[in-house]
């Protein structure tokens, strides 16, 4: 028998590598570090992060792929990685004290985080759908286990238990997707698939594997009818860790959904468009719609995460080099900007008590000029107000949209951005102009979240002041 | 060749057969004088207590998902080790990461006490 | 004469897996899953793939299973139907509409084309030539060698997380 030796070129994957050797050197470390200092494990954790960005910005430029064709390093999938990493590092900011506070103070929440990371990292990169459906496999699961951490907390277990069977259901779909394109064309491989799909045009068998793959994706991102589990999910989960996946894991299956759609699937674009449209449709009206009707700052963020899930559709409606770049801008800017808003929330939780009803938000601003005036400055950057970084992604999605000839979609993403407003307005108008709600004792707001805060608050407002260098990293595309 | 599976199938006829006619002969032929002690379930000549139908606690699960997944990383050292010569040190160094990175799960699990029972 | 064997397996894991969704009591349905999954892997005969099939019976109708009655035993069974329900009422209706569709849409898609008639690499003389472990072993190590070690990634994740879930706190 002849063995052929994949091309291993280990410098492709060496974000992912590098991070996943963190997971497990942080792993061992939880075995023998005491439980006052199990917070360094959260810092070497960081450390590893950092050093992935490192690694990440070194491939810059030089598109390459690895293992036979399974993952590459382009510019898209580096852009990913890098928000992601971002997206991570941010997160476990907030998580330093927060697990402190929530006592669930263990290695292993940084150890699930990075092994997350290592999902999303191959999800926003691979170009072969069994590699897309481990990642997502490899992303999921940690999630699920992290959404449960809190143990003694009902309702985080509940998040956990809805977020696995949905999330279980929608990979069924996702891998009888590819079982469908398998049977289609022979191959797993994206850039192999379009290729099939230029020779023989009909194709039923890969259409209903491209129907089914959208389902997982949709249920992934959460796109109105699939986004049934997220407030649920969002509201129930640590807010630590909520704050991690509602950027996380929009950042990597957009990813893999661009990257499949644009790259396997180019030849059924008039139809996936279409159906597409449809969904950002229904996605951004529905999200905000339900997002007017929350009291719950949690769920509130929620649905306006699904309404963003939305905007970001329209990009990929779009296509298109304009759309492509919008699209990783946006993701870019909604990372730093969630992160911020839910940070905001962690920042001013009294121990386990967070104020988690808009209503507790009354006077904030008046106690805590500083973080009220963040977390403001975030809410009107989701909201997309100029010169924020929300607004300069919606004005990149739109306008790709109206280039590309699809106008009607970019007024509905406008109307809705004016009613998403009035919800994103009502926790400022709470803080600035309610009296201070009783109960709620003067707290110092840790340094570290404070820290996270600021990082986030000046991406916020670099990425809409001067967004030019961000557009121009993004205008790199796919290695096909 | 699926033809060489046909003794197998041959087997489970007969081990079917067999069951249904001794059944149904002792069904046929045997007296039939049931007192509480014949009914109640055979557990090794230790009087049965309580119902079989109670919760459990967690510990069998931890123990069945350990199980499983020890399982998994032990079918797939049947692909490797009938190439073991064709894959050489290749081979060798491949399967060696796939199992550090599940012997660091397993100290993991053995230093949390995953294997104890309390 | 060929197919009758793959007929065979294959209604009786439809049927079989129709009881699971059937059965009222969960211990039943995860015997009838046995015969599903113990189906299957008859099916991976017939398609010369036996180490597959070994693979199906060890980990699947053996281990998965036995974890499946452990966690019905975990719930405090019950027969299906005891606990109140009705808030979800207006669910079913759908369930069996969209449920349906898809069954339909898919059928259809089936019926409509015409399956592609060339043979892949893997016939069966060739199977049976190289054997069928050790065809996996070689696209295990080679082609597939990344999703392979994703794997252990994976494998290492669950064992945390049954860890940090269902382990008592010392």
């Amino acid at each position: 028998m002849s063995l052929s030796v994949p091309d291993l070129n280990f410098r492709v994957i060496a974000p992912a590598l590098i991070v996943a050797l963190t997971a497990l050197i942080v792993l061992l470390a939880e075995l023998v570090t005491p439980a006052p200092r199990k917070r360094w494990l959260g810092v070497l954790g960081l450390i590893g992060l950092l050093i992935a960005a490192g690694a990440t910005v070194g491939l810059w430029g030089a598109p390459a792929s690895a293992f036979g064709g399974m993952v590459v390093a382009d510019n898209f999938g580096l852009f990913l990685t890098l928000v992601i990493l971002l997206g991570a590092a941010l997160s476990i900011l907030l998580a330093l004290d927060f697990v402190r506070a929530h006592r669930v103070d263990q290695g292993e929440y940084y150890v699930l985080v990075l092994f997350a990371v290592v999902g999303m990292i191959l999800m926003a990169t691979a170009t072969d759908l069994i590699v897309i459906f481990l990642a997502l496999e490899l992303l999921s699961l940690p999630l699920y286990i992290l959404a449960a951490f809190k143990r003694a907390d009902a309702r985080s277990l509940e998040a956990g238990l809805k977020y696995f069977l949905l999330g279980a259901f929608s990979s069924a779909f996702f891998l009888y997707g590819i079982a469908f394109i398998f049977g289609g064309t022979g191959t797993t491989n994206l850039m192999k698939i379009a290729d099939a799909l230029a020779k023989n045009p009909r194709n039923d068998l890969l259409l209903v594997g491209a129907g089914l793959l959208l389902v997982g994706f949709a249920f992934k991102v959460a796109l109105v009818p699939f986004h049934w589990w997220t407030p649920d999910v969002y509201d129930g989960a640590p807010t630590a860790v909520t704050a991690f996946m509602s950027v996380g894991v929009k950042a990597a299956a957009f990813g893999a959904f661009f990257r499949a759609f644009l790259v396997a699937l180019p030849a059924f674009a008039f139809d996936w468009r279409i159906v597409l449209a449809a969904l950002a449709v229904l996605t951004m009206t529905l999200g905000n719609v339900a997002a007017l009707l929350q009291s719950n700052v949690k769920r509130m963020l929620a649905y306006s995460s699904i309404a963003h899930a939305g905007y970001i559709l329209i990009a990929l409606v779009a296509m298109g080099a304009s759309g492509l770049s919008s699209a990783l801008f946006y993701l870019l800017a909604y990372t730093l900007t969630n992160l911020g808003a839910f940070g905001a929330v962690i920042a001013l939780s009294d121990g386990e008590r967070e104020r988690l009803e808009i209503r507790d938000w009354g006077g904030a601003a008046r106690q805590y000029p500083f973080i009220a005036a963040m977390f403001a400055i975030f809410m009107l950057s989701l909201a997309g107000f100029p010169p924020l970084a929300g607004f300069t992604g919606k004005f990149l999605i739109f306008s790709a949209a109206v280039e590309t000839g699809w106008a009607w979609l970019a007024v509905i993403g406008v109307l809705n951005s004016l009613v998403s407003a009035y919800f994103y307005l009502r926790p400022i108008v709470q803080m600035y102009m309610s009296e201070p709600v009783p109960g709620w004792d003067r707290i110092r707001v840790a340094p570290l979240v404070a820290l996270a805060l600021v990082l986030a608050l000046i991406g916020v407002i670099a990425l809409g002041l001067y967004p030019t260098p961000a557009i121009v990293m993004a205008t790199g595309g796919f290695l096909r | 060749m699926p033809v060489d599976y046909l003794p197998i199938l041959v087997m489970i006829a007969i081990v079917t057969a067999f069951a249904v006619i001794a059944l149904t002969l002792s069904a046929m032929t045997g007296p039939r004088r049931p007192n509480p002690t014949k009914l109640s379930p055979y557990e090794s000549g230790m009087p049965p207590f309580g119902s079989a139908r109670r919760r459990f606690s967690i510990k069998y699960y931890l123990t069945a998902v350990l199980f499983i997944l020890f399982d998994i990383e032990i079918i797939f050292f049947y692909p490797w080790a009938v190439l073991f010569r064709d894959l050489g040190w290749f081979g060798l160094s491949a399967m060696g990461t796939f199992m550090l990175v599940l012997l660091i799960g397993y100290v993991y699990v053995w230093r949390k006490g995953g294997f104890e029972w309390d | 004469m060929e197919s009758i064997p793959f007929y065979f397996l294959a209604a009786l894991a439809v049927l079989a897996a129709l009881g699971v969704v059937v059965m009222r009591d969960p211990v039943y349905s995860a015997l009838a899953l046995a015969v599903v999954l113990t189906a299957l892997a008859g099916l991976y005969v017939l398609l010369s793939a036996p180490f597959l099939a070994a693979a199906q019976v060890m980990i699947y109708a053996g281990a998965i299973l036995i974890l499946f009655v452990f966690v019905i035993m975990l719930l405090s069974p019950g027969r299906e139907g005891d606990a109140p329900r009705g808030a979800l009422k207006w669910q079913r209706p759908l369930a069996v509409i969209f449920g349906g569709a898809l069954v339909a849409q898919l059928a259809l898609v089936l019926l409509m084309t015409i399956l592609p008639t060339g043979r892949g690499l893997y016939t069966p003389e060739y199977l049976a030539q190289i054997g069928s472990t050790q065809a996996v072993g070689a696209a295990l190590f080679t082609d597939y060698l990344l999703p392979f070690e994703i794997t252990s990634l994976l494998l290492l994740v669950a064992m945390v997380g049954v860890i940090v879930l269902a382990k008592k706190k010392s």
